[in-house]
Parts: structure tokens; C-alpha cells; sequence
């Protein structure tokens, strides 16, 4: 399709602007401006409806397809957290309102939905408080380093080292790195957890920190995760817990209560806050009471009388992470989910979340290669090895799915899984679209047998078939400008 | 009770039948007795109207609809109907990231044409599809700077937002870089003092414009002069006012960032916002984020791709240009899709309204005694006025007549406590305008 620039027509316009009701100013200096207007596009309001209406049609997405894709919980995001957003109360609250003054009094209702916020996540996490300002899982988990490295400093630790199992996901050592940390990675076992024996070899003095995720991108929990926690407080190495797959022990367990010393969550996945093509998300971190003083400011409190406000002087808190109280917008619709699901509902999701992916997991598992053959949590990892010897790679099964309307699973994640495949279906699917996804799932192991070119060369539905992306890297083109 | 989860009685029966199990408990035989929590202390699931009911007494006690001059990098611009229409279809929004092209063709092409709007805007050459907001955009071209150079001196204009610094030096804090903040005055800072630092150990110069007061500059001097020593020149903008101020492209600046809330994103008391990044060229590998690309497909047809990916954490984990994952991707749609509605005319139509309607406060204001505006560099929408009190008491004084007035310097800028920023939009008709002044003039 047409790019929205190539729709153009010269004096073509949208939006009809206010005429001005003030008197036209001097120009300013001709040095102070542009030489032309910018070349954005010029097309009618219809164009430009029909542009975006027909792109969108180019697209998969939760509500129009089944989305399996492990590490990511793509559940089905309710519509009535779209509209508490959107209540003008607070969509058009400034952000720097809260420094004039005394102007607190003028947003109570904003201060305690993040005051509450902060408190449901806390118990849900088993930590003692919450920050909301992180805005993504990863910013989160770049500010849980921090205040491990702050934790360090303070006590005039000298740390080098952060512990990540070969398993993580890649935002991990990457914050890490950025925090100033090194890597040391542990291999993983056969029962798909981290190698105990090589894990407690690298756990020296040096190490600041273990970053695990609970269950782990396997979608395995480690039953021993006490002692692994525990080995790590025995050489003041705090355990980080990468909230991406909360989705697995929600409301069973919480992982202040297996050792875990900080938390980040990701309210666009076990909140069901929609992805957005990418983004916005949400990364809210939560905190023992080792990590309490370093939490980024500013802080809500709740006032004797019952009211709200905003503290930023915390002598030893890092500073600030984001520009305000993190991305409101998403967290006013996490919260409106927890309200409406409440203690059983929350603890649903779990028991549909593991349910549905043992579904999966039993009916595929020997079609499919399957690493860790046991009952898994959330999601669960096959393998496409078996289908290899016929040239077939997982990449062909994830093209053969999206030509049978259903959304890939992760491929070639995690790193340690030869033609790797996550599968997570998350709670809110039914049997119906499990049986159908469980179907074209053994007719494409059947396939690679009897005919791998169908495989190969989908998708043949789709507006376009398999792309280039060599020739995209090698001739840069990302701008029609 | 439903709580989005469909199974029946009859299909977890059969489900557990199929894995094998006799009940959903026995899936959880991991975790063990004495993992599992005391007691899990949140209140009982509500029906959306009692839940509604909750958010409309919490929004309804928020003074979200005062009058606002308020600005200071956020600013209270018209949203057309179409951007909530467009960016609210659920294709869009309940999608994923595009790692799957063949499937996400409508939010790559999307991405595609919202970078090539950041790019006609901004005079660069490269966009990427977002980063979380202007203050880690800014600390992200920090470090692309020092990456690209192998210096570690960064010199910042103290004109700069002092939100985004301090972002800028909590992100920084563990790594060894040495930061030169230039102190302003008269609402700029002097040449001689930025180019005081200017030597072989400096990486990048950091400048905003118009500045956090307001106040517009051509940096074309300065950019030259970093380029003569080997140093980078980073720019943060104001979107709307690129709709006539001249560009960082023009004025020869290596790395663009900057806040995209303007473009079609509510104040939401801040965020989700949209962080953008626009580059020569010549960067395209060092920086952080998502890109899309053009190509084609087995057929020859044209299609989006992410592209670069091996900058990425997926791929090069601690080697990664950024931890970035999940960014701002729909706040970049609605950016596409509000420029888009405003077009090439529409957006310069806007900023001259947004100018002519400041220039008549600041007119508006200059005849109240005691009240100075101030008038030593031009400024777009935005200026710095000098009142005989105490800004901050003035401004709560101003809630009174239910007027958000604007900035009090004091709390950013040490001596400036009769200082007040204040912005004017599109939004503020010449009624609010006059009103305001009245109101000042009763206040004061």
C-alpha cells in the first residue's frame, strides 16, 4: 500500500484550525527560521481515515487472532480499562502541576491512584514499596540495578559481577552492562533450571546481584528457588526477580516470600494492558526493606489527615529515573484490571494460564521435540530439531502458522533451545482455539515430512510473502524523506 | 463470575484428562507448601459499573480543566478527533511488536511513515520508532555521543530542561563522565562560556531550543565550532515549534531528541509520552531503539521490516546500543497520524498561532505594573516574565480563579524565585488571555 506521503496532493489539508483571534505579530528573524515548511503530508481528512483504517487491516493482533507468543502474554485486553484512561479527570492533569505550591489539593485523586497502585503491586509481589516511575520492563529493570548498585555503595561494597542464567531474556544483561555491572552466565541444567553446581561456583564476594526470572523463560519454577536466593544473601548478592512471566505463579506465590530483594513487573503483560504495537508499557519496581531508602523520587505518601502528596527529598534515594510518576495512562488501566478481577479472579489467571499451556504441552510434545520434558508453568518451550532434518526450520512453522490466521510463538528464544519455539497461550483463550492451534501445529510437523516446500515458502496469504531483511539492513531505507 | 477466562467446568475436565492430571492443583506441584503466600490481601473483583464509579469519584476530585498556561515541556495543544479514532482501532493497539512482518505490515508502515514525519520536522536523515520520552531520549544521545567519539566530557547548556538533566546525571551516575553544566543568564547562556570546553576530550554539547525559558537561538555557531574539535552537537526540540523555527538539520546538528507529547498525546499526568531520536546518516548503527526499513518481498512488493536489529538486546544482550524493549509505539502512531492531520500547512499554520498568541500575552502583560516581561531573546510560546512577588504564592493565588498560571522558576533555577515561565497554545482564546492578565493584576 501507498505510503500516507506518496497519497499526497498539494493544498490538500485536514484539520481546519481556529482562525486567530489576536492581532498578527511582528515575523521574527529571518536567521530564527525554516527555509521551507515541513514536507509532511497534505491529504484529506477521509485519506488519511482511510490510510490508517486500511493499515490496520494489514495487521494481527489480540483481537483478531490467536497470539501464543511466549514471554510476551498476549491476553485479551479488557475494554473498560481503555475508558478509565481516557476520563478527562485525568487525561488532561499536568504533569508539573504537583510543584506549584500547595497544588496537591488539586489532585488527590491522581496521587491516590498511584498511592493505591503502589500498595496493591506491593502485595501482590510480597515487597515492602513500589515506585511507578520506570515506564517499560526494561527501564524497571535498569532501575533495580541501580538500586542494587546503590545498596553496594552504601555499604562500601566493591561489586563487578551480576549472575544471569544462559536462559534470560536479553534486556537483562543488557541493563546490566549499561548499569556498569559485568556478566557471568550460568549454564542451565537438564531439569531446565540453573545449574546449582556452576552457580555456586561463580558466587563469589564480587557479585552484586542474580537476576532470575521465576518461572524461568523455560517456563520452568525452580522448586529450590529458596536456596538459590538464599545462597546469594550469604555474599550480600541481592536476587533481582524478572516479573515477565508473573503470569505463572500469580497470587500462588510471591516472590518477596522465596528471597527475592526486588521486583519489576510488566503491567502490558500480566496486567493485560494493551501492547500497543510495541509500546506504551509499564515497568513498576517493588522493594525489600534493604532497597526501600534508594527508590527513586518523587514519592507518594499519605498524610496523617488522609490525604495524598509527593515527597522528592530522599537523601538517598538515585534520583530520577523518568521525568514524573511513570506512565500513568497504563497504570491507571492495570489498576482498573486488578479492581475488577480481584482475589479470585487474579488467582484464575494463573490456574488458566498454566492450565491452557499443559494443553498445548501434552498434544505436542512428541510431534515436537520438547527439551525439558515436564509439566511446565505458563508457557513452555518445544523444539523444531526434529522437523530440521528435513531443512525445515522453526522460522518455516511461524510462517506456516501466520498463513493459518494465527500469530507465531517466540522463535529462537531462549538462545539455548536449538530452533526454539515459546509458546504461551495465556488464560484468557479457550479450548476451541487451543484444539485449532494444536492442529496446525501437528500439520506442520506433518508437513515438514510429506511436503516442507508449503512450509517454506509461507507465507502465500498475507499482503506481502517472506521479506528481504538483509537488503533492508544493507540499504538503509527508514525515512521517505 | 467472569473473570475473562472462558473455561467451563466440562473443558477443564477434558483438558486435565488430555495432560494427564487429576486436578488444576496438581500443575503447581513446584511450588512448594512453604512457598506459597499467608494470605493475599487484595479486595474482592468488582463489576465494571461499581469499578467505574470508583475512577469517576478519583478523576472527578483532580482539577484537570483549569486554565493552562502551563508549559515547560508539556504543553495543552488541541488532540483532533481523528488521532483517538485512528490510533483507538484495536488492529493497532492490542498488536504486538512487528518482529512477525509478514503479519504487522500495517504498525511497520505505520512506524515508517511516523519516522519519516520526524525526519521532514527535524531536517535529519534517520528516525527511529521511539524511546520512552524527551529525558531518556536525551540521555540515550549522550550516549551515542560518547560511543561514536570514545570521549567522555559532555558540556550542557543550562537552558536545557532541568527535568532532563537530572535524568541525564542519575542514569550516569556509576559511569566515569565528566558533565559541564554552562550556567544562564538573561534566559542564554554565553557563547564564550560553551566554547570554553570546547577541547579534544569533549564527546558532545548538549542544547535546547527554544530553551527551557523560552528563548530561541540559532546554534549554528555553536554546532560549528563543537564540529571543529571533533565533538558532537545534540539537539532537543519542541515539535510544534519546528512548524517555523529553523531545524537542527539546518543549523547542522549530529543527534535530534525530544518530547513527541505534542504531537496528539494528552498530558495524562505524565504518560505515556513519546520520546523520539533523529540522527545524521552516519549514526544509524550506534543508536538505540526500533527502526523500521523498507524492502521487498519474494514478489517484488514493497514492505516494512525491523530493521538493524542487531543493535538490539535481543541479539547482542550486553553488547546492545540499550536495554530498550517494549517503547512507545502507539504514542508514535497517534503522532502520524496528528501531523498527518494537520499537514505541511496545517503544522506551520499551527505554530504561527501558537507565536502570534504568546506575543499578545506578552503584549497583554507588559502593561500590568510591576509586571516585566522578558524580552532578550525572541521566543515561540513560551516566555519568562518577572513579577514583584513571590511566583510560587502568585500562582496558587491565580488556582483561585481557576488559572493554572504557569512555571515558578525558583524550585530549578537558584535566585529566580519572582520568576514565572508561561506557555500559550492554540487552546488559549484572547477571552482567557485578557482574563489572565486581569486576574494577575488582581492578584498582585
Amino acid at each position: 500500500m501507498r505510503l500516507i506521503f506518496e497519497k499526497s496532493v498539494k493544498g490538500r489539508r485536514g484539520i481546519k484550525l481556529p482562525d486567530s483571534d489576536v492581532p498578527k505579530s511582528r515575523k521574527l528573524d529571518a536567521k530564527y527560521l525554516r527555509m521551507e515548511e515541513a514536507p509532511l503530508p497534505e491529504v484529506s481528512e477521509l485519506d488519511l481515515v482511510r490510510h490508517f483504517t486500511n493499515l490496520s487491516q494489514m495487521n494481527f493482533s489480540v483481537d483478531t487472532n490467536f497470539y501464543p507468543l511466549g514471554s510476551c502474554t498476549m491476553k485479551y485486553n479488557p475494554k473498560f480499562m481503555e475508558d478509565i484512561a481516557k476520563l478527562p479527570g485525568f487525561a488532561e492533569l499536568h504533569p508539573l502541576m504537583p510543584q506549584l505550591g500547595s497544588a496537591s489539593e488539586l489532585l488527590q485523586g491522581a496521587l491516590e491512584v498511584l498511592y493505591n497502585v503502589e500498595k496493591l503491586l506491593a502485595e501482590i509481589t510480597g515487597m515492602k514499596e513500589v515506585t511507578t516511575e520506570p515506564l517499560a520492563g526494561a527501564h524497571g529493570e535498569l532501575t533495580g540495578i541501580m538500586l542494587i548498585a546503590a545498596y553496594h555503595k552504601n555499604k562500601g561494597n566493591k561489586k563487578r559481577y551480576i549472575i544471569v542464567p544462559d536462559s534470560s531474556h536479553g534486556t537483562n544483561p543488557a541493563s546490566a552492562a549499561i548499569a556498569g555491572y559485568e556478566l557471568v552466565s550460568i549454564p542451565t541444567a537438564e531439569d531446565g533450571c540453573m545449574d546449582m553446581g556452576a552457580y555456586k561456583s561463580k558466587l563469589t564476594n564480587e557479585i552484586a546481584a542474580v537476576m532470575l526470572t521465576c518461572p524461568n523463560t523455560l517456563g520452568v519454577f525452580n522448586t529450590h528457588i529458596k536456596e538459590v536466593t538464599d545462597l546469594a544473601h550469604k555474599v550480600d548478592a541481592l536476587v533481582y526477580y524478572d516479573g515477565a512471566n508473573l503470569n505463572g505463579i500469580l497470587g500462588r506465590c510471591k516472590p518477596g516470600d522465596i528471597g527475592f530483594d526486588v521486583v519489576h513487573l510488566n503491567l502490558h503483560k500480566t496486567f493485560a494492558t494493551p501492547h500497543g504495537g510495541g509500546g506504551p508499557g509499564a515497568g513498576p519496581v517493588g522493594v525489600n526493606e534493604k532497597l526501600a531508602d534508594f527508590l527513586p523520587v518523587p514519592k507518594v505518601v499519605k498524610n496523617k489527615k488522609g490525604t495524598f502528596s509527593l515527597v522528592e527529598n530522599k537523601p538517598k534515594s538515585i534520583g530520577r529515573i523518568a521525568p514524573f510518576y511513570g506512565n500513568f495512562g497504563v497504570i491507571l488501566k492495570a489498576y482498573a484490571y486488578i479492581m475488577l478481577l480481584g482475589k479470585e479472579g487474579l488467582i484464575k489467571v494463573t490456574d488458566g494460564a498454566v492450565l491452557n499451556a499443559n494443553y498445548c504441552l501434552a498434544q505436542l510434545k512428541d510431534a515436537y521435540h520438547l527439551p525439558y520434558d515436564r509439566i511446565c508453568m505458563h508457557e513452555f518451550v518445544i523444539s523444531a530439531s526434529k522437523q530440521l532434518k528435513n531443512g525445515v526450520h522453526a522460522l518455516d512453522i511461524a510462517k506456516f502458522l501466520i498463513d493459518n490466521k494465527i500469530h507465531p510463538p517466540t522463535i529462537y528464544f531462549p538462545l539455548i533451545v536449538k530452533e526454539a519455539m515459546m509458546i504461551e497461550p495465556t488464560e484468557t483463550e479457550s479450548k476451541e482455539t487451543l484444539d485449532r492451534f494444536v492442529k496446525i501445529m501437528l500439520e506442520a510437523a506433518e508437513l515438514a515430512l510429506s511436503n516442507p516446500d508449503i512450509l517454506k515458502n509461507a507465507p502465500t496469504n498475507m499482503p506481502v510473502s517472506r521479506l528481504d531483511e538483509v537488503k533492508a539492513a544493507k540499504k538503509l531505507n527508514c525515512s521517505h524523506i | 463470575m467472569n473473570y475473562y477466562t472462558p473455561h467451563t467446568k466440562e473443558d477443564i475436565d477434558a483438558m486435565l484428562k488430555t495432560i494427564g492430571v487429576g486436578s488444576v492443583e496438581e500443575l503447581f506441584q513446584d511450588i512448594k507448601p512453604s512457598h506459597r503466600p499467608e494470605s493475599f490481601k487484595i479486595p474482592k473483583g468488582k463489576s465494571e459499573q461499581e469499578v467505574l464509579s470508583h475512577f469517576k469519584k478519583l478523576s472527578s476530585s483532580n482539577c484537570a480543566a483549569i486554565t493552562k498556561f502551563l508549559g515547560a515541556g508539556f504543553y495543552d495543544h488541541y488532540i483532533p478527533s481523528v488521532v483517538d479514532a485512528l490510533s483507538g482501532r484495536s488492529e493497532f493497539y492490542t498488536a504486538y511488536t512487528p518482529y512477525q512482518p509478514e503479519c504487522s505490515q500495517g504498525t511497520l508502515q505505520a512506524i515508517y511513515e511516523y519516522q519519516s514525519a520526524i525526519c521532514a520536522l527535524t531536517g535529519m536523515e534517520i528516525a527511529n520508532a521511539s524511546l520512552y520520552e524527551g529525558g531518556t531520549a536525551l540521555y540515550e544521545a549522550a550516549m551515542v555521543a560518547i560511543r561514536a567519539t570514545g570521549r567522555r566530557r559532555i558540556v550542557v547548556d543550562g537552558g536545557v530542561n532541568p527535568i532532563y538533566r537530572k535524568i541525564l546525571y542519575t542514569y550516569t551516575n556509576n559511569l566515569s563522565i565528566e558533565f559541564v553544566e554552562i550556567p544562564v543568564s538573561h534566559g542564554q547562556s554565553a557563547r564564550e562560556e560553551v566554547f570554553k570546553y570546547f577541547d579534544d576530550k569533549t564527546a558532545a554539547v548538549i542544547l535546547q531550543n527554544p530553551n527551557f525559558f523560552g528563548a530561541i537561538d540559532d546554534h549554528t555557531d555553536i554546532i560549528d565550532k563543537a564540529h571543529s574539535v571533533g565533538a558532537l552537537a545534540v539537539e532537543s526540540v519542541y515539535p510544534i515549534s519546528l512548524g517555523i523555527l529553523k531545524t537542527p538539520g539546518e543549523m547542522g546538528a549530529d543527534i535530534v531528541t525530544g518530547e513527541g507529547q505534542s504531537m496528539g498525546i494528552p498530558l495524562s499526568f505524565g504518560g505515556p509520552y513519546l520520546g523520539f531520536m533523529a540522527v545524521k546518516k552516519e549514526f544509524a548503527r550506534k543508536i538505540p531503539g526500533r527502526i523500521s526499513g523498507a524492502t521487498v518481498d519474494k514478489q517484488g512488493r514493497r514492505g516494512f521490516v525491523l530493521t538493524l536489529q542487531a543493535r538490539e538486546q535481543h541479539i547482542r544482550r550486553e553488547n546492545a546500543t540499550s536495554n530498550i524493549c517494549s517503547n512507545e509505539a502507539l504514542c508514535a502512531m497517534r503522532a502520524i497520524i496528528y501531523l498527518s492531520s494537520l499537514g505541511k500547512e496545517g503544522l506551520r499554520q499551527l505554530a504561527e498561532l501558537n507565536y502570534d498568541k504568546a506575543e499578545f500575552a506578552k503584549n497583554t502583560l507588559d502593561k500590568i505594573k510591576g509586571v516585566e516581561v522578558k524580552r532578550s531573546s525572541p521566543t515561540f510560546n513560551e516566555f519568562t516574565v518577572l513579577l514583584p512577588k513571590n511566583a510560587d504564592k502568585v500562582v496558587r493565588a491565580m488556582i483561585a480563579h481557576n488559572i493554572l498560571a504557569g512555571l515558578p522558576l525558583g524550585k530549578y533555577y537558584k535566585g529566580m524565585e519572582k520568576y514565572l515561565l508561561i506557555a500559550v497554545t492554540e487552546k488559549r482564546t484572547k477571552e482567557e488571555i485578557e482574563g489572565f492578565a486581569k486576574a494577575l493584576k488582581k492578584v498582585l
